[in-house]
This record gives C-alpha cells, structure tokens and sequence, in this order.
C-alpha cells in the first residue's frame, strides 16, 4: 500500500513539473509552478522558510520520502531502474558500504563554492535543476518536434489547433551538459539503483543526514525475519545490511519496495518500538573530516573566483550581460540561480538563453536576454513569476514598465538612413517607451534618436535592426536595473469633424 | 472560379480609372457610382455597412463559395483604445457580411511584430473573428510563407507571401490609420507588410519602395477598409500610451488603395501635420500605376453619421 502510494504520488508529481516545464502553449495552470518552488534547494535560496521547515519536518517524521516523491531526478533514476529491470530481469542490488566521507565532501565544496560566487556548482549538482535543464534541453526539442508533426497531420485537413514552433539550441554548453548529466545519471540508476541521491547529490546527503532521526522508518522485526536477503536485493540504495539486520537510514530513500518482497513481514515501516533496530555507527571523524573539506573546499573555489576576473566578456558586443527581469542586477542572479531554466523555457518571446561566461564562471548556465530570435515583451512579466529560487522575484506590470535592465546605444555608421538615406524606423516601430524615437533628419528623412533615460532595455530596437552585417542599434547591459521615470502623457481631446479632403 | 475571375477581370479592365491593377478579381454585379466612400461620425459596424451599401454591397466583392482573407493590423500585444490594431469590431462585422454573401471560409491573421499569441489575444481580434465564425490562423513561421516573385517592383523583385493569401479567392485589406516613424504613415498599403515574411528587407533596401513594390502583387486586395474609428497620432506604429490614440470616428473604404491611403492621410493631415509629400510610398505606388492620388478626380461619397 504504502510503496503504491509512493509510486502514484512519485508518477503524478513529476509528470506534472516535466509538462509544466514543456508546455510552451500555456495551456496548463499557472499554478503548477509551485511544484518547483517546493524542491529543495530553490527553497532554501529563496530562503522560503514555510517549505524549508515542512521538508525537513516531513523528513524528521517520515525519512526521505522527498528523495522518492517530490524530486523529479529521483522519480527520473526510478524510470530508468524501473526500465532496466525489464531488459534484465535478473537484476539484483546488494548492500554497499556508505560514502560518507563522499558524499559530505561534496556537500563542503557545494557549499563552499556557494558562498564564493561560484553557484554553477550547486547549479549542477542540485537533482531539480539538472532535471529541469535536462527536461528543457533534451525532452523539449523532442516535444516541440512532436507538436510540429501533430500540426503537420492536423493544418493539413483544416484544423488549427496546433501551430508551428522552431526549434533551436540556445545554448550548446547547457545542451552538452543536460544530456552529459542524463547520460550519467541514467547509468547510475542504470547499473547500481539510487547511487547518485547517496553519494553526489547533496540535498540527499543533507535529508540523510536528518533521516537518521527520523520518527517513522522501515525497521526489521529480527524475530520475524529468516534472514532470506531478499530485502536487500531489492533494495535500489543499497542500503540494507541483510548479514547484520541494520539499515543505513541516512540512505533509505522509503521507496517500500522492501516491504513488499519481504515474504515473512518482517519489514515494517513504523514507529520505535521496545526491540528497536540498529543503527548503523557513525564514524565520529567524520565531523573532523568535513573541517577539513571546508578548508580545501575554501581554497579551490578562491582560485576559481579568481579566475572570475580573468574571464573574456568581449565574445559579444555586449560587454556587460543583460540579466533577466526580476533579478536586480548580475550579482543576485549569481547568489540565488540554480540554472533550472524554467525562466528560459516559459520565456513566450524565447528571449532567455543560458549563458556561457558572461557573468563570469560561477555564472555559467544562468538566464540571460539573447535578441537574436525576439525582444521582451513590454507586458510580460513571466519569467519573474516561475522563478522558484527567488533568483528572479517577481514583479508587477508598473514594475516591470519601470524596469531598466539594460540601455540602448546606436551607432549611426551603420544605420540605413544614414548609410542609404532611405526611410527605416524599425527599432523606435518596436520601442514601448519611445526611448528611440525618430527625429527630423535631411529632408522628409528621420533617423533614430535615444534617450537611455527611459530605456527598458527590451532589445526590440536590437532584434528588429535591419542593419547588416553589423546591426545599427543594440543594448548594453547594466550592472544593476534601475528604476525608470516614464512621464504620463495626458489624453488630449481633439475635435476631429470634418474629412480633411 | 478561375474562369469566373478572368471574365471579371475581362470586364473591370476596361474600366477608364486607375484602378484597373486593383481589381483583378473584381466582377461587377451591381455597379457602384463612387471609388471611394468616406465615412464619419458611427460606430466601427455602422460605419462599415453604410460605407459597403454605397459601394454596391459586399455582394459586389465576395462570391459565393469564395474563400476569403480578411487582413486586419494585429502588429501588438496592445487592448483596441490603444489604437495600434484594427478595430476588432469592424473586423468582426465584416466577416459576418463575407459569410452573409456566401463566402464558404473566412480566414483572419497577421504577422505580428510582438509575440504573436499576445497579439491575437490581446488585441481582441482572435476571439472577435472566432465568434464571427472566421479561422484564426498563424503566421509567425516562415514556413507558412512562399515566395512570390513581384516583376513590376523597383526594390522589391520577389517576397514571400503568407500561404492563406495565395490560396484565398479574394483578401479584404483592413488597415488601422496610425502615424508610423519611420515610413511616416501605416496604412492599407503598408498593411501589406503583415502578409508577407522578410519585413528587415524592406526596411534594409528603400522602405518606401517596397512598400510601394509589394502592392504590385497580382493578387491584390478586393476592397481596403481603413478604421479610423481611432487613429494614432503620436508614437507609430506602436504607441506608448493611450494618449496617442484619438477618437476619430472615421471610415474609409475603396478599391484604390492609393486613393485610400491619400484620403486617409488627409483626413490624418486634421489632427497632426502630415504633407502627402512626406509619405513617400503614396507617389511611388502612383508611380507604379498602383491608383491614383488625386482624389478629386474621383467620385467620393462622403457621409456623416
């Protein structure tokens, strides 16, 4: 029962956020979204107290049972085990020793490398974001493609319910490194069950390591027991230690799948009882040992925060990135962004692009603004509300009307009325707020004038420049949004009664 | 129906005005005394069904059985009071008359310049013509589009044009009046520039001659409709604020849509200085013998609601 409840609930949850994370057409709710905002790790760089204490809580309570319903990787690892066991049906696991040393020296170095800017790190490694970069990197091409088929079939007897998308990589790096990830994580579900939640992924380390305490776990009832090992056979964290009776709690994930195959029900999921179970020891030096890490850990991010410095920014025009809406400035991007994507996949203009370096390497893979296929829009403010770590916050239309998050520059050499003397008028045509407008120029002639004092940085002006091979427009990033002052033109009342011909 | 449009054609050729590029498929059932019928003072709907009766009816436009495109401006993700698309009204009544005259399919799109679905939506145009009875339908792939060569455009040889103009029988062009920084004024005949896909080459190789070029398409529009219920004086084609839309109340309407436009510029000319001169495409496309700019020399019915 229990292990049904655990698949029903693992099956829905992520089924729901990998849809969530494809639908470019919006047709799920909006609400969806807080399927991402109670993972983990965006919870706790979104310092979202509520759900931090009710994951630890329900961990305290009733063991890792996050690490088999709610995070998607863990649910993905499950698929894959699932799947193998169907190709081999003699599959067994056995008990493994635990990785302790392992699995905190990665918990150390994430953290370290946190707390020194370098958040690619905790980026790769956290179970949500590499499964939502995997989802929108590898399944969404896959989605996309598969709606362009149903178009084809559907457009072609006159029905239009679907429509047209294109389909590009906007970030090879962060392609390579969704599908190196899936790769990798899929053969370690592949070949030895959960060994990436129980030795790399620190979100398992940090739940395990509340887990050990937890009220309800699975307990062996010694005196029932007889000692068969099949528990452990099943057991995809290889966790259960049939010789000695003991389970590594920091380990169990409770998918139950013991319960079920122990013939002489002796496997229990309930609360302490008088007989009790043993724990398996904690090695005392292990608290020494993480000092240790945290030292080392410290030292290697410092080079790598320094190297920071060192990076080329001038692959672009642009020498400053334009961060997203909602995110402030580069430096609370850096402080908050796992690299989920969400932003990038929900984005309706398809304006948001990994980055590679731009912000430097502890940036690598977060959200930028890329014009190169559309602008942002003006009266979307999309990308600030799925943001489930706070990276982005959101922001409300007046807000977001007011949001400078980047400033226009024209270059007049390669204009077309100045270079043609012809008409154009394309960038102002996309200005919301008139920052570039067309002025008075040689003859009936007007040309681009900007005022950055009320530019939104929306890269209309950029996306829509006809100019090649250079275009004659673009926006540069700013260090920090500003806010923007955009006067309240009054409505004039203009009589209009007559035909003017 | 291939044979139908060439015997109306056959016949409007011989018409002595400068309309005969215009109406290719054209077959007059009931002849009208007027080019062109302005009108004033109404409603989007009233507006239009005054304007359509002085011309003949729709009936003189659209056959029965014909598949239709009814072209509105959807270019922004901007509500009607902005002004920055066609009236959605006016879009709706006249898919109702194009049904009224038998046509057997309306189709209605845009190629937009904000994000498309926003535009449809936003505008009020998507679910106005769905309740209409009309197809919505997308145009923001370049697949949709092919390429059309134009041998009569100066700048402008070939462009690719959206596939439910080609495959339509007959396309109504229903521009909104607004100001336009770069080509000075968006109207029916830079309307054209929502039918076809590579809008960075008309602006990269003389805007006002491609715009002016692609109206040579030999599938021209039947009928222009220019909404000028409100029109954007300031800002165009986007518009900042409400505050550049201005309650006009006007309609204009003909097959010349060189006429058109001029008529429409004039009628702009009252509410912010627009010389014709400063439009440049309007003496280009006369140029091209696209119709004509001298309006006095039609017979316009003006009317006041």
């Amino acid at each position: 029962m229990l292990r049904k409840i655990r698949i029903v609930v693992s099956v829905v949850v992520c089924a729901l956020l990998t849809l969530y994370l494809l639908d470019f057409a919006g047709f799920l709710p909006a609400w969806l979204q807080e399927i991402a905002t109670i993972q983990f790790v965006p919870a706790l760089l979104a310092l979202n107290i509520v759900v931090l204490i009710a994951l630890v809580g329900v961990t305290w309570l009733m063991g890792r049972v996050y690490c088999s319903s709610v995070c998607p990787m863990g649910v993905y690892q499950d698929v894959i085990n699932y799947l193998s066991k169907k190709i081999n049906k003699k599959k067994r696991f056995k008990y493994s020793r635990p990785l302790s040393i392992l699995r905190w020296s990665v918990v150390g170095g994430t953290v370290v490398a946190f707390l020194f800017g370098f958040t690619f790190l905790l980026g790769l490694l956290d179970p949500y974001s590499a499964f939502g970069r995997i989802t929108v990197h590898v399944f969404k091409p896959a989605y996309l493609a598969g709606n362009n088929l149903l178009e084809a079939i559907f457009t072609h007897f006159g029905n239009h319910t679907f429509y047209k998308v294109s389909i590009y990589a906007s970030s090879i790096f962060s392609v390579v490194v969704a599908l190196v990830t899936a790769l990798a994580i899929g053969y370690m579900a592949w070949t030895n069950g959960r060994i990436y939640c129980n030795t790399v992924c620190p979100v398992g380390t940090v739940l395990g390591f509340v887990s050990r305490y937890s009220l309800y776990k699975v307990r062996i009832d010694e005196s029932a027991c007889n000692s068969c090992g099949s528990c452990g056979r099943k057991c995809k964290a290889s966790c259960i230690d049939t010789k000695t009776h003991t389970i590594d709690y920091s380990r169990c994930i409770n998918c139950f799948d013991c319960l079920k195959v122990c013939s002489q029900r002796a496997m229990k999921y309930a609360l302490p009882s008088s007989k009790g179970s043993k724990l398996t020891a904690v090695d005392e030096s292990k608290r020494r040992f993480m000092m240790a890490v945290g030292v080392t850990g410290l030292a290697a991010t410092q080079i790598f925060a320094d190297s920071k410095l060192l990076t080329s920014r001038n692959k672009a025009k642009r020498a400053t990135a334009i961060s997203p809406p909602g995110s402030g400035s580069a430096e609370h991007l850096l402080d908050k962004c796992t690299s989920c994507h969400l932003c990038v996949s929900k984005c309706p203009s398809g304006v948001i692009k990994p980055s590679f370096t731009e912000y430097g390497l502890g940036g690598i893979m977060q959200p930028m603004l890329n014009f190169d296929h559309g602008f942002c829009n003006y009266d979307c403010t999309v990308c600030s509300e799925v943001c489930p770590s706070g990276a982005l916050l959101p922001l409300t239309m007046d807000e977001k009307h007011a949001n400078q998050m980047g400033q226009v520059k024209f270059i007049i050499e390669n204009c077309i009325v100045y270079t043609d003397g012809t008409s154009c008028g394309a960038c102002s045509e996309h200005c919301p707020t008139q920052a570039v407008s067309m002025v008075a120029y040689k003859g009936d002639l007007t040309i681009p004038h900007t005022d950055v004092s009320i530019c939104v940085g929306c890269g209309g002006c950029e996306y829509v420049c006809p100019a090649k091979p250079y275009k004659a427009i673009y926006v540069e990033g700013v260090d920090k949004h500003e806010h923007v002052t955009i006067s309240k033109e009054e409505k004039q009342e203009i009589e209009v009664d007559d035909f003017g011909f | 129906m291939k044979a139908l449009a060439l015997a109306g054609a056959a016949v409007t050729i011989k018409e002595s005005n400068a309309m005969t590029l215009m109406t290719q498929h054209f077959s007059p059932a009931a002849a009208s005394n007027y080019d062109l019928v302005a009108v004033m003072g109404g409603e989007p709907a009233a507006m239009f069904n005054k304007a359509i009766a002085e011309l003949g009816g729709i009936g003189r436009f659209v056959k029965k059985g014909q598949k239709v495109v009814v072209k509105p401006n959807i270019g922004w993700d901007k509500a009607p009071e902005f002004a920055a698309n066609t009236n959605p009204k006016l879009v709706s009544e006249i898919i109702r008359q194009c049904f009224s005259a038998g046509a057997k399919e309306v189709v209605v799109f845009d190629h937009t310049c904000d994000d498309w679905r926003r535009c449809y939506a936003n505008s009020g145009i998507e679910s106005a013509a769905k309740a209409a009875g009309a197809k919505v339908v997308p145009a923001h792939e370049e697949s949709y589009y092919k390429t059309v060569p134009l041998p009569k455009g100066k700048s402008l040889k070939t462009t690719k044009v959206h596939e439910a103009i080609l495959n339509c029988d007959v396309w109504i062009n229903v521009p909104v009046l607004k100001n336009h920084g770069g080509a000075k004024m968006s109207i029916a005949m830079k309307n054209h520039m929502g039918i076809i896909w590579d809008r960075g080459y008309f602006h990269s190789h003389d805007l006002q001659q491609c715009i002016a070029d692609v109206c040579t398409l030999s599938k021209a529009p039947v009928l222009n409709v220019v909404d000028a219920y409100r029109l954007m004086k300031n800002n165009g084609p986007r518009g900042k604020s409400e505050a550049d839309a201005v309650l006009t109340k006007g309609l204009f309407i003909s097959q010349d849509i060189v006429a058109v436009d001029t008529a429409a510029t004039s009628f702009f000319n009252q509410v912010r200085d627009m010389p014709l001169s400063s439009v440049g495409h309007l003496a280009k496309a006369q140029e091209l013998r696209l119709g004509t700019m001298s309006i006095d020399k039609l017979n316009v019915k003006r009317i006041k609601l």
